[in-house]
């Protein structure tokens, strides 16, 4: 049981790396709410169901593991939510998404 | 006569979200209090009372549909089917952001396409589908039911008004 | 599974410091709120671990709950104040 929650939990540590490292490469915001949007909801409920299946099977405390899981829906709910909103202030304020420069004619 | 029955079931369709919202609220209160004892219950009991009595209509708006519950069974045999596309996008995106070069495989644009989805249950799950699923974020969605979506390359964007569509249609029977 | 606890938090701080970057640098200030977001969600599963190396988790998983909800509020309300606003534009074209 201990070695298959360190392998879940390593999981979402890599998601979250795999989120950081998109946020910091990709070229602009848009693209940027990719890997924000989704790898870092997807290393959350990886991390945080390891410990609630710890917390549930090794140490007994099943209550508290019912706490999690609420935590896990509730970011389920949440996340799509912010990432529209993110995305809602910038279409309004007329950012321009990025395309790659090879394919758009606006290049003056 | 006919008026007498036609406030009974009025009065019924405006009692049934009242149990429903408080149910699921004493729900809540039992997980995330802990403690089974009289007074604490009792705490909780007039708490949930006291909110649902100020806000139970915010919660079904629309009213009861007769199917209720039915929709909700459908609605939890969605959810692994849409876990799985979720994991797919996860392992998508990660291969891109460590891609090293990441710059040459992406072409992010934004598509448009019309939806037939009516109710705006079917319309928020749709979109919230489509942000959690394969490179794509949803833009807008207007009062039409015309969606605007960012894709992050052209694979991504291909199948999009199509198998999820089609599973949300039948989980709302529209 | 102590110290697996211990270095997956010191790793988890670690990525919170790349992703403070976005958000000390980013050119737009919706950059910078996309990386007080991911700091944020970071910080969430950094709670429940702290919670288990202090072996306090039934008081940490509450902490945890509210700072959940508190960044989806925070991201909510920037969002809708910066909508129109001109510093939305990038800062080094103006």
């Amino acid at each position: 049981m201990n070695i298959f929650i360190t392998l879940l939990l390593i999981c979402g540590l890599i998601f979250f790396t795999g989120g950081t490292l998109g946020i910091l490469r990709f070229p602009d915001f848009y693209s940027r709410l990719h890997p924000a949007g989704k790898l870092d909801t997807f290393g959350l409920v990886t991390t945080v169901g390891a410990l609630a299946l710890y917390i549930a099977f090794v140490q007994g405390l099943f209550l508290t593991a019912l706490k999690i899981g609420l935590i896990i829906v509730f970011v389920f709910i949440t996340s799509p939510t912010a990432t529209h909103a993110i995305v809602d202030a910038g279409v309004r304020a007329g950012l321009k998404p990025w395309t790659k420069p090879s394919s758009g004619e606006d290049q003056t | 006569m006919r008026n007498q029955s036609q406030i009974d079931s009025e009065k019924r369709t405006a009692t049934l979200p009242f149990i429903i919202t408080f149910v699921i609220m004493i729900g809540f209160w039992l997980i995330f209090s802990g403690k089974f004892d009289l007074f604490h219950l009792s705490l909780g009991v007039v708490s949930c009372l006291l909110v649902t009595f100020f806000s139970s209509d915010l919660l079904f708006p629309t009213g009861l549909k007769t199917d209720f519950l039915a929709c909700w069974v459908r609605f939890a045999l969605y959810v692994p089917w849409l876990l799985y596309q979720i994991l797919l996008a996860n392992l998508h995106v990660l291969r891109l952001s460590f891609h090293p070069r990441m710059m040459a495989l992406i072409d992010p644009h934004i598509i448009e396409f019309n939806s037939h989805l009516e109710s705006d249950i079917a319309r928020t799950t749709f979109a919230n589908s489509i942000t959690l699923t394969p490179g794509t974020i949803t833009v807008n969605v207007s009062a039409m039911g015309r969606f605007t979506v960012h894709c992050i390359d052209v694979a991504s964007g291909d199948p999009l008004p199509g198998e999820m569509e089609r599973q949300i249609e039948r989980i709302f029977k529209e | 599974m102590e110290h697996v606890f211990l270095y997956a938090g010191l790793y988890l701080c670690l990525l919170m410091f790349l992703s403070l970057y976005r958000a000390v640098a980013g050119p737009t200030i919706l950059d910078r709120l996309i990386g007080t977001n991911a700091i944020g969600s970071k910080t969430t599963s950094l709670l429940i671990l702290i919670g288990l190396m202090y072996h306090r988790v039934e008081m940490f998983v509450d902490i945890a709950l509210a700072y959940a909800m508190l960044n989806f509020i925070t991201v909510l309300a920037a969002s809708r104040y910066f909508q129109k606003r001109k510093g939305l534009y990038d800062e080094n074209t103006d």
